[in-house]
């Protein structure tokens, strides 16, 4: 019993790896220059803080769960991960929410402040960004379920499915 | 699992006879620890109370500052021979998506229901844990609502020049600042309901060696 908790444990935390990097990729490599009526408009991740901090996170939540598979269940460490785990959970959420923010700016403007929207011009890059952020929002869901998971392994509120 | 869930049984039986604001120290501590212990009992009692209305208070505080943040000026757009035109430039909070002010003020509402509702929960165990799941919800969507307006407000304050958004806060600047300041409250309020997330985190754990009530 303890093996196949384990099992779905270490598979969940591969799943969340997996899919923070693919959102930290998929937002490093968005990067399109356009030329805009004789303007050159370049468009990468790195001109906007919101977008950085989307890569720092999702890259530091991917090594994070790489390095706590190696973690022994039961043991004094694995509180520590727990509470880690709501942590990274909430930065990953803040980042999400961020980014969505920005990029709904991006795509519809904001007529009182005076912005433009800027994805008629980038296209690709918007399309890149909405890529990322489905990969994180999914990283996002795994997240919440390795966080669920490991709350039902230590304390069991109304099941009783082991011992 | 029949230890688990006499000892369990015995302590809602304690509750009951102590009442449900004060849990009732263990019944094998000795008598010269035992007011110790109920002071302390009492306090750790009383902390979610604080919590919960610190925490009504912080995202009150926030969802009206943002939500009365208004400031207009006008200004001269043109000169028509010799009458100059005015415009007035208005900046509202409903001009940018009103998620923060609706997640402030639907967990200001959460809350202040929550804490009104105290006593019939307390004892009963799926309404606690109920409510320990709705925390872990609003709290997140308090976090996501702190975090859009966060990202909001850097790019109303620094613009972006790559893509030619100018900042407005030189020209509106106590619509920032108030804003600023509704966003500090609403930060205060996400962290304190994480904190009220782990007391009820661990008061709702089912081992017998738990702390909380």
């Amino acid at each position: 019993m303890a093996k196949v908790q384990r099992l779905i444990s270490i598979v969940l935390r591969l799943a969340a790896a997996a899919a923070a990097a693919a959102a930290a990729i998929i937002m490093v490599t968005s990067h399109e220059t356009t030329s805009f009526f004789g303007l050159e408009m370049e468009a990468k991740y790195s001109y906007t803080p919101s977008f950085i901090f989307f890569v720092v996170a999702f890259a530091v939540a991917c090594v994070y769960s790489l390095l706590v598979v190696l973690v022994r269940p039961g043991s004094t460490a694995s509180r520590l991960v727990l509470m880690s785990d709501v942590i990274i959970g909430m930065v990953l959420t803040g980042a999400v929410a961020a980014t969505g923010a920005l990029s709904e700016v991006g795509k519809n403007g904001n007529t009182h402040a005076g912005w433009l929207p800027i994805c008629v011009q980038v296209h690709e890059y918007c399309n890149r960004v909405m890529g990322a952020l489905i990969a994180g929002f999914v990283a996002l869901v795994v997240y919440f379920l390795i966080i669920m998971y490991s709350l039902h392994e230590l304390a069991e509120p109304l099941c009783s499915c082991h011992y | 699992m029949l230890t688990r869930t006499a000892s369990w049984t015995s302590h809602s039986s304690m509750d009951l006879e102590h009442g449900s604001k004060k849990p009732s120290a263990a019944p094998t501590a000795a008598t010269s620890t035992s007011t110790i212990l109920q002071v302390r009992e009492r306090f750790m009692a009383l902390q979610p109370i604080v919590l919960r209305a610190s925490a009504i208070l912080a995202t009150a505080v926030a969802a009206a500052v943002m939500g009365l943040n208004t400031q207009s000026y006008t200004a001269v757009v043109a000169i028509i021979g010799t009458r100059p035109l005015m415009q007035t430039f208005t900046a509202k909070f409903s001009d940018t998506p009103a998620y923060f002010v609706t997640a402030n003020a639907i967990a200001g509402a959460y809350n202040l229901a929550v804490l009104l509702m105290r006593r019939l929960i307390l004892r009963r165990r799926t309404a606690s844990l109920i409510v320990h799941m709705l925390d872990m919800v609003i709290m997140v969507m308090l976090a996501t609502g702190a975090a859009t307006a966060a990202s909001m407000a850097y790019l109303g304050k620094n613009g972006n020049l790559h893509t030619r958004w100018n900042p407005i806060c030189d020209k509106f600047g106590s619509f920032c600042n108030r804003g600023g300041i509704a966003l500090v409250s609403s930060f205060i309020g996400v962290a304190l309901m994480l904190a009220l997330n782990l007391l009820s985190a661990a008061a709702n754990a089912s081992r017998p060696n738990a702390v909380g009530h």
